[in-house]
């Protein structure tokens, strides 16, 4: 099978990375699932899959340099919540979107925390730029800095 | 009513160019139809049989005049000169070009309105109690937590790409009128010892798989309510089944996991959310709700009317809803003509109901979750004009809760999902009962036609409700009995063997004749099946 990953070359590697929102050096380690990360003591990147549980990692942050959220299928949204729940324990690490990411995620993952994006397809990047510029104001907290509209209304 | 301010009409101003985005890059090949369709879903555009159809949504049911102009004037530019008001208070145009759906967003703009999330695996427009605000039984107008709600659902980061979409109803009375427990959340406002809060039902829904909510939590203090829902979605969107889009709802995850075990879970995110400052600050919702204050009413207003014209006297009595204010009642204008389609509005008529609205109900109206319209606040004393206006333009149909005033849903005629027509068999059943003149006679009685299990003409809920099946190629109905989707939440059983298209208006009158038969005083049809039960029906059925 064409698309079979081995040990090997699993993850995302610094190439791949198209658009990134942090000034250290890109991550460049060789990720392995969630649960070989478990069972590894050394292991500093990790890929996490939609089925896997976020939380099962937050005992290990202050290892991790780099996590590593798949997106198989666009529409599979559980990868949101894994950034969040990432970021609101206090990950500081690069958080890398990879998959099936199109323009029109992009703003949301921005917001879910992810710094980094390999999309799987390379994105047109004035369409790119443009969605990430686009929204001045947001409704609600999330894993971004960005105050909401409720709250600067009340300043 | 709720007013944009500049932040508000700038989110709104923002979609309507991202959205022309989108649809220039679908145009420009840059997106497959596969990636475009969630996009465009997402903001209310379905492709149906023979165009695009696009939903417009109206948080919490409530219009001004110049929104309900502007629906009228829509349905003129770009549909055929109708709109169909829909089950959760949105209304949709069935012609639509997609190239100029972009030009019919900022049109809405223009009027405070937008399409966002009326479709999608998303939270969808929140929907409230039509009378709220006005109902002499309600605690407190839940419309300001609806808006609070709507603005922290609109383009919520971690929540657009759910296993499947997300209805939630806001309530503060103890009648539900917008089938609060039949929807993925359903929040009743309460009070517990001088303080007010929110219980919370959880993983109710139609469908294929009905469901009614249960309880998880009797109050969550209002400081407290948008981190809640966020736990709720939040187990939902890590452990909802993706794995077929059948089981996808939230019903099933409470079902699976039972609702203790999903609470659990709940309750263990949303201590852990507390500590994340999620919630919007309490300043946000007293800013809200003097935009939901009452109008200025007059008093010493007159409360007897003449009855001296029977068809008026008729509309009144069945027509109108009990007002908080002494002097007004609420009007419903019935969008169920006999014979028509239900919930259909004409250009004409929007425009009518617009002006009628100003002139009568302090510029304001609501839609129903039955597909028609109320003018909340109308005087006592105008309601002959009202009615007279109502009446010469088809509006003034007077069955408002009888078994003419069918929910259906747009079925084969438009839907690419149905397996048979529900329109058709609507305006059959009332034409039948309005021409045996019986429809007064039978009282309340909610049928609900569906055409297809996805149950959007909440068949389940119906006291009689019929669902449409493909039996061999060949359009069948299957008949179902005692459901309710008011407080009394109850679902429909099916009496046995599907009918073919007038056997099913047959079989519908054949169980109306067995509950006038059977019925003791004061009793409804629905009464009268709880008390006897389902056996004498079917009996009368199919024989034997």
């Amino acid at each position: 099978m064409a698309n079979e990953v081995s040990e090997t070359d699993f993850g995302t590697s610094p190439d791949d990375v198209q658009f990134r929102f942090r000034d250290d050096e890109v991550a460049d380690h060789a990720q392995v699932t969630v649960d070989s990360f478990l069972e590894q003591t050394n292991a500093v990147a990790v890929r996490i899959e939609p089925g896997d549980d976020a939380r099962d990692l937050l005992p290990f942050l202050d290892r991790l340099q780099l996590v590593e959220v798949n997106f198989p299928v666009f529409g599979d949204g559980r990868g949101y919540s894994s950034a969040r729940v990432l970021r609101e324990a206090g990950y500081t690490g690069e958080l890398r979107a990879v998959g099936d990411i199109g323009i029109d995620q992009l703003a949301y993952l921005r917001r879910c925390g992810f710094d980094a994006f390999a999309p799987e397809a390379a994105l047109d990047e004035e369409d790119a730029q443009a969605a990430f510029a686009r929204w001045d104001n947001v409704y609600q907290h999330a894993a971004d800095a960005r105050r909401p509209i409720p709250e600067l209304r009340h300043e | 009513m709720y007013k944009y301010d500049s932040y508000d009409q700038a989110m709104v101003d923002t979609r309507v160019e991202e959205f022309r985005d989108q649809t220039r890059r679908r145009l420009e090949g840059k997106l497959s139809e596969e990636q475009f369709r969630p996009l465009r879903l997402m903001n209310g555009l379905y492709l149906q049989l023979h165009a695009y159809m696009l939903r417009v949504a109206i948080p919490y049911g409530t219009l001004n005049s110049a929104q309900m102009h502007a629906l009228a004037d829509i349905a003129e530019k770009y549909d055929r000169g109708y709109g169909h008001f829909t089950t959760r208070q949105n209304i949709q145009y069935n012609w639509i070009k997609l190239e100029e759906a972009p030009d019919l967003l900022a049109d809405l703009a223009k009027v405070e309105m937008h399409a966002i999330q009326t479709s999608g695996n998303c939270i969808r427009n929140i929907s409230s109690d039509h009378f709220a605000g006005v109902a002499a039984d309600e605690l407190i107008d839940p419309r300001p937590y609806a808006e609070l709600l709507r603005q922290w659902s609109s383009f919520h980061p971690e929540f657009s790409f759910l296993p499947r979409k997300f209805k939630i109803a806001v309530i503060a009375a103890e009648k539900d009128r917008a089938a609060m427990k039949l929807h993925d959340i359903g929040i009743q406002i309460v009070e517990r010892n001088g303080e007010i809060g929110a219980a919370f039902y959880v993983g109710g829904g139609m469908g294929r798989t009905p469901m009614i909510a249960p309880c998880i939590r009797e109050f969550v203090p209002l400081d407290q309510l948008v981190t809640y829902a966020e736990a709720c979605l939040r187990v939902y969107n890590r452990y909802g089944r993706r794995d077929t889009k059948y089981k996808a709802r939230i019903k099933i995850l409470v079902h699976e996991l039972g609702a203790e075990e999903y609470t659990r879970q709940v309750e263990e995110e949303f201590t852990h959310l507390l500590e994340q400052g999620v919630e919007p600050p309490l300043a946000e919702l007293e800013r809200i709700k003097p935009y939901f204050a009452d109008p200025a009413f007059e008093t010493g207003l007159p409360t007897e009317i003449d009855r001296s014209d029977p068809d008026f006297a008729l509309w009144v009595d069945t027509n109108t809803h009990p007002h908080k204010a002494p002097g007004y009642v609420s009007a419903v204008i019935s969008l169920k003509p006999v014979g028509g389609i239900p919930g259909d509005a004409s250009t004409e008529q929007m425009h009518l109901m617009a002006e009628l609205s100003k002139e009568y109900s302090f510029d304001e109206s609501r839609v129903t979750h039955t597909q028609n319209i109320v003018l909340p606040h109308v005087k006592i004393a105008d309601l002959h004009a009202l009615w007279t206006r109502l009446d010469a333009a088809g509006l003034g149909s007077p069955n408002l809760d009888t078994i003419e005033d069918i929910i259906a849903c747009p079925g084969l005629d438009y839907c690419s999902l149905a397996n048979a027509r529900s329109i058709p068999i609507a305006q059959q059943i009332s034409e039948r009962f309005a021409k045996k003149g019986r429809t007064q006679e039978l009282g309340e009685l909610k049928l609900k036609i569906s055409g297809c299990i996805n149950a959007c003409g909440h068949h389940h809920a119906g006291h009689i409700g019929i669902l449409g099946v493909d039996k061999k190629g060949v359009e069948n109905y299957q008949l179902l009995l005692g459901g309710s989707e008011a407080e009394d939440t109850a679902l429909a059983k099916i009496t046995g063997r599907g009918f073919d298209e007038e056997g099913i208006v047959n079989a519908v009158e054949t169980v109306t004749d067995i509950y006038l038969d059977q019925r003791e005083e004061g009793e409804r049809f629905l009464d009268t099946y709880r008390r006897i039960g389902m056996e004498p029906f079917k009996e009368a059925l199919y024989g034997e």
